[in-house]
């Protein structure tokens, strides 16, 4: 597998970079029907909308099967640890904030090995767009419950008798700790989840997508999802209060909307340089 | 030997809120501007305020980098407590001990050493003066006991209580000369002799950890995540104040993993990184160290380490870490270990990490501990180093050229590119990748990486900054760290009575330097291994790593004692080639 020599000369040029441009020629290691296809697919159209140079980019992620989207696309990237994806992009973005950083990741990496991040990441409000493919199942490790799997799910070994487990609701975490771009969004309606894509990396701050991206591998009832989604109503999208308790009372399945936008100003490290070191070593001097 | 003269051990004890601490850190001070030395370490308890608190000093007209076998004067604000850290303050019937009585007696343990008493009214004489503090009282008499000027002291009021007001500072100088004048009736035994004269600037003041946080930004660092742990706190707070100085800045993360994930982006990013922690935190870490390893991504992680395992002795000393730091990455992941063995030495060993991280892309742990991270010391100027210190990083490649971050080079370092650069895009990787980074689980991939990763470390010259050697014999002293201070003055008593003896002190303890170990222990026939771990893991290490003569014994001990000099002296007399 040998990465795209040379990029076509167009993807150079302002304005002329289409989808193709920030696509690799690795294959994907993902299963046919998986719905991290269409997020793939969604995420360079949005690229491609946004005209953004490819080497500006970078994408972050952590390990599982989404997390595998790094390779997979023309942009700097970085395939780090499992559940650490949003530190390492944090330290990107507040060292080079000149550069757009995506992180991507699944339900497992994101919401459990990785989910003190998550929280402090919503908080820290680093511009930065995070997009989860949620498919409520650990795929790469072929098939255990994850933080967002329903409590009576019995596919597993690891947990013949399900979970018993309340499941993790990300987005109303999200609110809760200072998330200022709230979307959820689904894998089979690729078009809107480019749309929202392009809003969620053009928000100054950090936003949170959460993608419902079916497992045909190991939750084959989730091929159900296409008929089950609904769109978010416009009424729950107004304000922080609305969002909030739209989402404590979702089945989990209402998608593509931004719920919430809020103004709240980018974390940023003020680096100017106004000393030489030898300043520095004046207070040790006797 | 030690003698009254030209060195002097002192400990100032007492509960938290005495203030032993301040008024040993503005002796420090004072001691470096009337020409001399000085060295304090800290033992606190585990009380977040108000526990028992002792400062150790040594005030010396040499150089000095570890603390006298006895303590010749332990003066006690009161006795709360003491039973903690008796043990930390070796006194011995030449002792001098001074008491206020209106602390009540004398505690049994201090009694039993056989040190001569004395009481003085420290409580009294600060209450003469209005606003007065016995602290104050009590650095007056240290300073008139070992001779320091009132010039020094006066000026070190004034610097460390320029905010409090002048009518604090004018009761702090009132009580300091009460004191100063108390101990004239002490005699003459504990004065110092004149230090060599250096010109104003030429000595600095400075802890282990201040020194580490300076070592990083000459080194480069210009970002560091932070996550507070004692004892390394303060390297990471010396550093957030100083990094936005000289264009970088400080980032305080919600745990360690975030600590060590957010430096590995930062420096993807092109930006040299370090983050600071202590064994728990280290710990932590690991998994991430490794993928530094395999990404090739250059990051410091400096380790201050502490007793351990698990929360251990938080605030005190042991060099406990080496198996973690050595051998606690998974996979064959090659990477730097390095170990200061000054106070000074915690800068340019910070310093030199960095140059190596950033040369050669690869995670550098420096292990400084507890003993050298809070201790103030007064010591030379350090001189300024440069290191030609510049990541290899790569350019747009030509028109038919493709790039590869992971190219096999025959040094093992490949060109990286920073983000930015137009044609260079690659996924940095800690799946096993193909020189272009895409992932391969192929054997003849892993193997070529694994190599290169491996040559890039083995083959580099890491010239004589690996290890410090001093002395001449058949015999030797081995050992790292913090231990190093204690040994050296050991051997120098060993010479100043005739005897020959080398010591090695190894700075960079990963990659093994078997060559140069050979040169350095030519013609020695008799090692002493010297180690503040109960493991013996700095032999172990040795062991598995370097040939050593078949008289080989160790002296190792778990912390938070420190080496005394006397220790490591009387294992050396009775030491005959059979």
């Amino acid at each position: 597998m040998i990465r795209d020599p040379l990029p076509q000369q167009h993807c150079a040029d302002a304005l002329m970079r289409d989808p193709g441009c920030y696509r690799s020629d690795v294959k994907p290691v993902w299963c046919p029907g998986c719905g991290d296809y269409s997020v793939l697919s969604a995420l360079v159209n949005a690229l491609s909308a946004l005209q953004l140079p490819p080497e500006e980019v970078a994408l972050i992620s952590g390990i599982g099967c989404s997390s595998r989207i790094p390779t997979y696309l023309s942009v700097y990237g970085f395939h780090g640890v499992h559940g650490r994806a949003l530190p390492l992009a944090t330290g990107l973005k507040l060292a080079r904030p000149d550069l757009t950083v995506l992180v991507a990741g699944g339900d497992g990496d994101g919401f459990s090995i990785g989910g003190n991040h998550f929280l402090h990441a919503c908080r820290r409000n680093v511009d930065m767009t995070y997009i989860i493919m949620d498919n409520e199942v650990y795929g790469m490790t072929k098939g255990q419950a994850s933080p967002t799997t329903a409590p009576d799910w019995r596919g597993s070994e690891l947990t013949p008798a399900g979970t018993g487990l309340t499941p993790f609701q990300p987005l109303i975490l999200a609110l809760a700790t200072g998330a200022n771009f709230v979307a959820r969004c689904f894998s089979g309606d690729p078009a809107n989840l480019a749309d929202i894509l392009v809003e969620a990396i053009r928000h100054p701050g950090f936003s949170v997508v959460q993608i419902l991206s079916p497992c045909p591998t190991f939750r084959p009832e989730q091929r159900q999802w296409k008929n089950q989604v609904r769109a978010i109503p416009e009424s729950a999208a107004t304000d922080f209060r609305s969002a909030a308790r739209f989402l404590m009372e979702d089945d989990g399945l209402s998608v593509g909307r931004i719920l919430y936008r809020g103004g709240r100003k980018p974390f940023m490290l003020s680096q100017s340089r106004h000393s030489d070191i030898g300043d520095l070593e004046v207070e040790f001097a006797l | 030997m030690e003698g009254a003269g030209s060195s002097v051990s002192i400990a100032l004890a007492g509960s938290g809120g005495a203030g032993a601490i301040s008024v040993a850190t503005m002796l420090v001070d004072a001691a470096g501007m009337a020409q001399w030395y000085a060295l304090m370490t800290r033992s606190v308890g585990a009380q977040i305020r108000g526990g028992e608190t002792a400062a150790l000093l040594r005030f010396s007209t040499e150089p000095v980098a570890a603390h006298g076998d006895d303590v010749q004067v332990l003066l006690a604000f009161d006795w709360q407590n003491l039973d903690r850290y008796a043990a930390e303050i070796p006194l011995s019937v030449g002792s001098l001990v001074i008491g206020d009585q209106e602390q009540g007696a004398v505690p049994e343990a201090i009694v039993a050493s056989g040190a001569r008493h004395i009481e003085l009214p420290l409580k009294q004489l600060a209450k003469a003066v209005p606003g007065g503090r016995p602290n104050m009282v009590g650095m007056g008499i240290v300073a008139g006991l070992i001779g320091l000027p009132l010039e020094p002291l006066n000026s070190v009021l004034e610097k460390f209580l320029a905010d409090k007001g002048d009518k604090v500072l004018a009761a702090s100088r009132q009580a300091m000369h009460a004191g100063y004048e108390a101990a004239a009736a002490l005699g003459q035994e504990y004065r110092l002799l004149p230090g060599h004269r250096l010109p104003s600037g030429r000595r600095w003041s400075i802890t282990g950890n201040q020194a580490t946080g300076l070592g990083a930004i000459r080194g480069g660092i210009r970002f560091v995540a932070a996550y507070p742990i004692t004892p390394a706190t303060e390297v990471l707070e010396w550093l957030a104040g100083a990094l936005p100085k000289v264009g970088g800045a400080l980032v305080q993360v919600e745990d360690e993993l975030a600590a060590i994930n957010q430096v590995i982006g930062a420096s993807y990013g092109g930006t040299p990184s370090l983050t600071a922690t202590a064994g728990p935190g280290l710990s932590l870490m690991i998994e991430s160290l490794g993928l530094a390893v395999a990404s090739e991504t250059p990051v410091v992680v400096v380790d201050i380490m502490r007793g351990g395992p698990s929360t251990g002795i938080p605030a005190k000393s042991e060099q406990a870490d080496l198996n973690i730091a050595i051998h606690g990455l998974h996979g064959d992941a090659p990477h730097l270990v390095l170990a200061p063995n000054t106070v000074a030495d915690c800068l340019f060993t910070t310093q030199w990490a960095t140059h190596l991280s950033e040369t050669l892309q690869a995670p550098a742990v420096v292990l400084s501990d507890q003993s050298l991270g809070q201790t103030k010391a007064v010591l030379d100027m350090p001189a300024g180093i440069v290191f030609p210190t510049r990541r290899e990083v790569a350019s747009a490649p030509a028109a038919d050229q493709k790039y590869l971050r992971y190219a096999d080079t025959p040094s093992g370092i490949s060109p990286m590119a920073i983000p930015g650069t137009r044609g260079c895009q690659y996924t940095a990787d800690g799946l096993e990748h193909d020189p272009s980074g895409a992932p391969s689980s192929r054997a003849e991939d892993h193997l070529t990486q694994l190599n290169k990763r491996a040559r890039k470390l083995d083959t580099y010259d890491y010239g004589d900054h690996w290890a410090d050697l001093e002395g001449e014999g058949d015999m030797a002293i081995l050992t790292w760290g913090s231990s190093t201070g204690a040994a050296r003055e050991a051997a120098r008593r060993w010479r100043e009575e005739g005897g020959k003896v080398r010591v090695l002190s190894i700075r960079l303890l990963l990659p093994v330097q078997p060559e140069r170990f050979q040169r350095a222990l030519a013609g020695v026939s008799r090692v002493l291994v010297v180690e503040q771990s109960h493991g013996a893991q700095f032999y172990r290490y040795l062991r598995a790593y370097y040939d050593l003569p078949q008289q080989t014994r160790v002296l190792h001990q778990p912390g938070p004692l420190p080496f005394r000099p006397r220790q490591i002296c009387e294992q050396l007399p009775g030491w005959r080639t059979t």
